[in-house]
């Protein structure tokens, strides 16, 4: 860590504005959706909440084309499969890549890696077909399956099994019988704890806000995840922009809460992931 | 593996026979456990990443289309009709068009902001979760917002460019236009996130280079430039090849920026229609020709991998810093 240099007023000014414009976006939508429809024609634009939020919230849910409650119930179903599978299977594969010795490791290690670099949002047309083979089209199956693993969580896991998880420990555990899989259970698991929560909280994020995997494969307007429904909505032919709005700020609601609950865990891990490889 | 073994009648307290038992399971659990951990990831990866990316490829060799029963095989011919296509190639200059007016201003303000951040500042964990907080915003949501921010008549865009004075912007109907303001978009997202790679980075780097630069008399811009940024060079490669594979496939801001008919065409006159959207406007609705979809599938594949060998050459030439060590990744 070099703190060399202090901070003068210059550089909070500076961390001001660029705090201002990261956060701005965010606070105009939450005002929007507090206020009645009639604030998008006004200039000055409004920047301070009104008393509508209820209203709109109301709307929102009786609103009978953006199934919006469908949406925020599938996407928490979506998201919340996929992050405990992403975690689960990652530490398994985490913890054979960090503390294992088998034949193949280092070479199956760069595959992994290599993973993180395919884009894999181009096979969309295949996947979209097997979908259809496996009729699980505008069924939740279809956006979570594919998800259940990820090279990125796997790696990152791999990274912190090999500091966290003590060599002793595992040894040690060997030498009171315990076989493979209840070392797993019972010396790598706690180790793990810290990382797989941050893994768990970035999983959560990226799946409930993923768009265009489910754009194409639940095309059931009826049965959406909550993008979907946003996209129903502002889509809609005649756009009552507070009602958007609103369906936009509730979609972020549980991101922001997330992040203002575990945002230093989650800084962390983007930064220790920087240094580490 | 214990259950079994304690299934076993406790006829005999301790024989040869049991002891070589529990060795050989033993022995099989610690050859096999590693391949048993691994294989959910591989197995999982190679179904439903691998396997389809591969399959594209069959499928754009093919006249395939959702309806028709037979699909028969039609060689490059998806491909010459692509490499003819108007539109195609529209959309792949707006895809680098809205790539390169997003990702250097981006980087070099992300450059900026970690040099901000790596000072002694008070509440240091609060700057840094409002500089990464659109990072974890809803992607749609936000490009619902903008929408609105850069709209024609009530836009907030236009109202403060006309308190100072100047012309009200066609965000949607121009076509460079419409990029500056999918840029900013990708920009308001990405800024933050890259800025705390690179600040990572910077605290990796020893106290004592700057303090041995300073008594050479080397101001702080100067050692910005000599020593900070040749030792990020390994981390700015790491985030210009994920802001190419991100960046050249970006699809859901320049989607939701649009709305109206047939907002999959990124405007009336395809203003705004990146690579992405068009393989999606070709595979799936309205058209749904897996075939051709496929094709501008792996041409966008081609385009990926060329560009990002690309920066990587030219950033490597650039500055000549040490660039032998890997970068960081994440």
């Amino acid at each position: 860590m070099s703190r060399l240099w202090r901070a003068s007023p210059l550089t909070y000014l500076a961390l001001v504005v660029a705090a201002g414009m990261s956060i701005f976006p965010i606070w105009w939508m939450f005002v929007v959706a507090s206020r009645s429809s009639d604030a998008m024609g006004q200039l000055p634009p409004p920047i301070t909440p009104g008393g509508n939020l209820g209203a709109n919230i109301s709307r929102l849910f009786d609103n009978t084309d953006a199934y919006f409650l469908t949406g925020l119930i599938n996407s928490t179903i979506v998201a919340g499969t996929v992050t405990v599978s992403v975690v689960f299977f990652a530490s398994l594969a985490g913890f054979a890549f960090a503390k294992l010795r088998f034949r193949g490791r280092n070479a199956l290690l760069l595959v992994v890696i290599a993973t993180m670099m395919v884009p894999t949002q181009l096979g969309v047309i295949p996947l979209y077909m097997l979908m259809t083979r496996l009729q699980w089209n505008d069924r939740l199956p279809a956006v979570i399956v594919p998800a259940l693993v990820t090279g990125f969580g796997v790696f990152m896991m791999r990274q912190y099994a090999g500091q966290a998880v003590s060599d002793e420990l595992i040894e040690a555990a060997r030498m009171d019988g315990c076989g493979t899989a209840r070392v797993f259970w019972h010396v790598v698991v706690p180790a793990l704890r810290p990382a797989a929560a941050v893994l768990g909280l970035l999983t959560f994020m990226t799946t409930w806000n993923d768009f265009l995997w489910p754009y194409a494969v639940l095309n059931d307007p009826a049965n959406p995840t909550v993008q979907l429904s946003l996209r129903a909505l502002s889509d809609g032919y005649y756009q009552d922009m507070s009602q958007v709005f609103t369906g936009t700020a509730i979609a972020t609601l549980p991101l922001l809460l997330v992040f203002v609950l575990f945002g230093r865990q989650i800084i962390g891990g983007i930064m220790e992931g920087a240094v580490k490889a | 593996m214990t259950v079994q073994l304690d299934a076993r009648p406790p006829v005999v307290p301790t024989t040869g026979g049991h002891r070589r038992f529990s060795g050989r399971l033993s022995r099989l659990d610690t050859r096999l456990s590693p391949y048993l951990y691994i294989a959910p990831f591989f197995v999982l990866f190679a179904v439903f990443g691998v396997y389809p990316l591969v399959y594209t490829f069959w499928v754009s060799l093919h006249d395939w289309d959702l309806l028709g029963t037979d699909h028969p095989f039609v060689g490059a011919e998806n491909y010459t009709r692509l490499l003819a296509d108007v539109d195609f190639w529209h959309a792949v200059v707006n895809t680098l068009g809205i790539f390169v007016i997003s990702t250097v201003p981006q980087l070099l303000a992300a450059l900026w902001l970690a040099n901000l951040l790596n000072r002694g500042l008070r509440a240091r964990t609060g700057w840094r979760m409002a500089v990464l907080v659109p990072n974890v915003t809803s992607t749609a949501a936000v490009a619902i917002v903008f929408g609105v921010l850069f709209g024609r008549e009530f836009g907030m865009v236009n109202w403060l460019l006309d308190l100072v004075g100047l012309d009200a912007v066609q965000w949607k109907s121009d076509r460079v236009a419409s990029w500056v303001a999918i840029s900013a978009m990708v920009d308001w997202r990405w800024t933050g996130y890259n800025a705390l790679i690179l600040l990572a980075a910077m605290q990796a780097i020893p106290r004592d280079l700057y303090e041995s630069a300073a008594i050479d008399g080397a101001n702080r811009v100067r050692q910005f430039w000599s020593i900070t940024v040749p030792l990020l060079k390994p981390t700015i490669i790491f985030c210009v090849i994920i802001a190419t594979i991100g960046g050249l496939q970006l699809f859901t801001e320049p989607r939701l920026f649009h709305s109206g008919t047939n907002p999959i065409r990124g405007g009336p006159l395809r203003e705004s229609q990146t690579v992405t959207m068009y393989m999606f406007e070709n595979a799936f609705a309205p058209h749904y020709n897996f075939g051709y979809g496929s094709a501008v599938a792996w041409l966008l594949f081609a385009l990926i991998a060329i560009v990002a060998a690309v920066n990587v050459l030219v950033l490597r030439r650039l500055g000549g810093g040490p660039d032998a060590r890997k970068g960081a990744a994440r």
